[in-house]
């Protein structure tokens, strides 16, 4: 009997995630992939992925878990999707135990736990300090076993470009490009998992791996699944710039006992502990992100006088630090040149997630039957703003949905696209050769990744830590000028096989897209809610902006809506860092 | 401190599998604290070669600039390495102001065009050596087993293997006339055969080293673990994996089935 197929797009942890558990029930997947699924971005997630394990006799709770990830997450997220993700995240880690994971131990060899920022009990997991890369590969392994077993056919070196959607409306399958040959091919399928991470290149340099554009989301938005909360960007707060990018110092440094300072009057400042007694250096990232940026830009404190303060690792003894964050010393010593045992780090905010994303129901399925999302891609488990070591978990638990989601979907459906869709792939490969075609020919005076360059310099400096609106609007306007040049660019590369420049061409006029609806979003939201701050709004306002911004694509731009949020477990409270937070059981039941 | 005025580099390419290969030498605009990925960054915005022509611009792969991911590696002045860690100012430092840096594809692999090359090879050697520990499934059942710190001391490092290929370009001993899997997937056999459920099937792991192409074909030249950015202990692992195969050979030859 024919079981049907789904087509994964993305091999990071949640497409794993999600091919592993379709595949272990024996229906065949077609991963598709950019990369080789091994050298997907999850590798570069440093810190650890939480669970309440309660091994250390801090009597963490799962609770505590659930209400720690929605108080941070400033009460946007759905809270029955995020209590599903807490409770299961315990069993989740296990299995990625027994799958092989090189996770850090204690004396007697059980899981070790280290503390993350917005949190007081320890309850993040780790493997050194190459968490993602450690979780990923155990997927990679899982999903190599099952490509053996003949369940799994991988499409590394594709892009995602187009979806095949029927006359009902109903996902049958996706177009996609190699990017070796250039060939363009349909791939028909009962189901289709988006899994295709973050977008950090929207604003040009960021801790993303340089794939992450948003590309394949912002296909699926333009192919009308609304986009939500796409203004909620999380700027970590502790980057250090590069020419290329920003790569990340893990909020573990922190967690493993780092200090934040800078100088004042000539002595050592410790702002964050000073402003925030009770959390101290670990206030959840878009506090500190804000605090630095306070102190750098309106105070003008920064060390050297630029933008940048010192990450201290300098007073922990070193062979402690060897060991729990060896990955994270070897960065900044290899790109450098200094070693952070001794001095401290230079660091400055970047932006790093995206809580927002494709809009899915609680089965992560989105408004095309058939078409779900899941990872970093999707909207649902963050909020206005995500704790560290949580998407990790997020990023697997949403393939363990979405999984078994996709399976359900397609043992109701009547007939197989294989049997009616075959004529209907082709027709889209048609409308995508001629696009690419054309791409090709384009031969304007803009160079592609110039004009990238500024699209991201003009996002990092009007639509990243602090927002004005008029900046917002002016951004919006210049966001359709950019797109005007797009239509001007030069493909500069004049070889017809593996060229690069074509799919980036492609890429950033999706990213353009999803800038607009960045802008706009955090344009309309006229409150200051965890990663959003808005000065001119300081306070959260429950009663017009507690609703998830969706935005609908149309030729002329966004079109905005707002949906409610599930608030039937933890009733809404004020967000306060300076103080213990306070787990209110009583509303909570 | 280095401060010339240009970085030079001289790049080895071709247009597609196929085609033959030529030098294409790029004088880039120096700036201080790049690294070859910035460079080639640099070029594809301004793609004009050292004598002022048009050209297509260098085609790389590259993902996480962070040394994780294993995509960017290539020849750097001969030296298999990753491109996004190579700093150019001590790549000047190195080989003097003056001197022309070469980026070059890796030889043991296809070349798909200019510096982008194909290592399915690598991953279809993790596939031989069946690196993956067979758990009855991804479900939930409680607790994993028990690891004790000294265990994953030595063997987290191995579970940092990218597939970057750099081990695999180092080793003399792979190369087109032999079927040697190489240093990289003989170090994975050692990692999953420590893992406590990994090692209820370590002989299925162990019977594939001791077949044609696998451990037997090393030849201890130790190259791999000199170049290998991940600092892997190879040669300790290549030497216990040696070990172990004999004792597996044993068992098999009390046992009789052979
Ligand atoms: C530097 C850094 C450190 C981090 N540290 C932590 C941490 O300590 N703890 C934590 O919980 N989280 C951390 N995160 C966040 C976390 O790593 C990511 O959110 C998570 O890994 C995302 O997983 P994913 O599966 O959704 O996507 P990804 O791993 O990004 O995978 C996306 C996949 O989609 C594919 N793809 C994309 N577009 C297309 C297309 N058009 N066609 C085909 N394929 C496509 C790619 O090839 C890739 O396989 C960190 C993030 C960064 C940047
Ligand atoms: S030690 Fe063995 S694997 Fe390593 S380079 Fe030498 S021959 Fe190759
Ligand atoms: S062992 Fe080292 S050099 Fe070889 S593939 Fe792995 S990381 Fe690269
Ligand atoms: S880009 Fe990932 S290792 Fe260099």
């Amino acid at each position: 009997m024919n079981k049907g197929k789904v087509i994964v797009i993305g091999g990071g942890l949640a497409g794993l995630m999600a091919t592993m558990k379709i595949a272990e029930k024996q229906v065949p997947v077609d991963i598709i992939s950019l990369v080789p699924v091994k050298r997907s971005h999850s590798v570069c997630a440093q810190g650890g992925i939480n669970a309440a394990l309660d091994t250390k006799g801090d009597n963490d709770t799962i609770y505590d878990h659930f209400d720690d990830t929605v108080y941070g997450g400033d009460f946007l997220a759905n809270q029955t999707p995020v209590k599903g993700m807490v409770e299961a995240a315990p069993g989740l880690i296990y299995a990625m135990d027994r799958m092989g994971v090189m996770f850090s131990r204690t004396a007697e060899g059980l899981l070790d736990l280290r503390l993350f920022g917005g949190v007081k009990n320890r309850r993040t997991a780790f493997a050194g300090a190459t968490t993602g890369q450690q979780l990923l590969y155990a997927c990679d392994e899982q999903v190599r076993r099952l490509e053996v077993a003949g369940y799994v056919n991988k499409y590394e070196g594709w892009e995602m470009i187009d979806l095949i959607i029927d006359d009902n409306g109903v996902c049958r399958g996706c177009v996609a490009q190699n990017l070796a040959t250039m060939e363009i091919k349909s791939f028909i399928g009962d189901a289709v998992i988006i899994a295709t991470g973050g977008a950090g290149m929207i604003f040009g340099k960021s801790t993303n791996s340089v794939i992450n554009t948003g590309s394949a989301a912002s296909i699926v938005y333009q192919n009308g699944v609304p986009f939500s909360n796409a203004e909620f960007i999380q700027i970590h707060p502790t980057g250090m710039l590069g020419t290329d990018k920003t790569r990340l110092m893990s909020e573990s440094a922190r967690g493993d006992g780092g200090r934040i300072w800078t100088y004042k009057d000539g002595k050592p400042w410790y702002f964050l502990e000073e402003k925030y007694p009770a959390y101290g250096n670990l206030v959840p990232r878009d506090i500190a992100a804000r605090a630095i940026y306070d102190v750098c830009v309106i105070q003008g404190l920064g060390i050297d006088g630029k933008n940048q303060v010192y990450l201290d690792l300098s007073h922990l003894p070193a062979d402690y630090l060897n060991k729990r964050l060896g990955g994270i010393m070897e960065i900044y010593e290899n790109f450098y040149g200094d070693d952070p045992r001794k001095v401290p780090m230079k660091i400055f905010p970047a932006v790093h997630y995206f809580m927002g994303g494709i809009h899915v129901d609680w089965n992560h399925m989105t408004n095309i039957p058939g078409l779900f999302a899941a990872g970093e891609c999707d909207y649902m488990y963050h909020g206005a703003n995500r704790l560290g070591a949580n998407s990790l978990l997020s990023a697997l638990y949403s393939g363990t949905v979405a999984g078994p989601a996709a399976l359900k979907y397609i043992k109701g459906l009547g007939k197989l696209a294989e049997e009616t869709s075959k004529s209907l792939g082709d027709a889209v490969v048609k409308k995508q050769l001629e696009i690419h075609n054309k791409l090709t020919k384009m031969s304007g005076k803009e160079n592609p990744y110039k004009l990238h360059e500024e699209m991201g310099e003009l996002m990092t400096k009007n639509v990243a830590i602090v927002r004005y609106n008029k900046a917002l609007a002016e951004t919006d306007v210049k966001l359709q000028e950019f797109q005007e040049r797009w239509n001007k660019i030069n493909i500069v590369d004049s070889n017809a096989y593996s060229n690069q420049t074509v799919m980036f061409a492609r890429q950033l006029k999706n990213m353009m897209e999803l800038a607009r609806v960045i802008t706009l979003g955090a344009l309309n939201r006229n409150e200051s809610r965890g990663s959003h701050y808005k000065p001119d709004f300081p306070k959260r306002d429950d009663e017009k902006f507690l609703k998830t911004t969706m935005a609908q694509w149309t030729p002329n731009g966004p079109k905005f809506s707002w949906e409610e949020v599930d608030i039937s477990h933890i009733k809404p409270r004020e967000r306060n860092y300076s103080v213990d937070k306070k787990v209110d059981k009583e509303a909570s039941k | 401190m280095v401060n010339p005025q240009f970085i030079h580099l001289k790049v080895k390419r071709r247009s597609n599998p196929t085609a033959a290969p030529y030098w294409e030498e790029f004088k880039v605009p120096y700036q201080p604290n790049m690294n070859v990925v910035s460079v080639l960054m640099e070029i594809r915005k301004n793609p004009i070669n050292a004598k002022g022509e048009k050209v297509d611009p260098v085609v790389w792969e590259c993902n996480c600039l962070e040394e994780v991911c294993g995509a960017c590696t290539m020849l750097i002045n001969g030296v298999p390495r990753q491109s996004c860690s190579a700093l150019t100012d001590k790549l000047l430092e190195q080989y003097g102001e003056n001197n022309v840096i070469t980026l070059e594809p890796l030889t043991k692999f296809p070349v798909i065009r200019d510096l982008m090359i194909d290592r399915q090879l690598m991953f279809d050697n993790l596939k031989k050596v069946k690196a993956w520990v067979p758990v009855d499934g991804s479900w939930a059942i409680g607790r994993g087993p028990r690891l004790a710190d000294k265990v994953h001391q030595w063997a987290y490092p191995i579970s940092r293997c990218m597939t970057c290929g750099c081990c695999m370009e180092a080793c003399p001993n792979v190369n087109s006339k032999s079927k040697f899997i190489g240093p990289a997937a003989v170090a994975q056999v050692r990692l999953f055969n420590a893992h406590p459920i990994g090692a209820m099937h370590k002989d299925m792991r162990l019977e594939q080293l001791v077949k044609k192409g696998g451990i037997q074909e090393c030849g201890n030249a130790q190259n791999c673990k000199r170049v290998c950015p991940k600092n892997i202990n190879l040669t300790a692992h290549l030497a216990a994996m040696n070990r172990q195969t004999n004792g597996y050979g044993f068992r098999q030859f009390l046992m009789g089935d052979k």
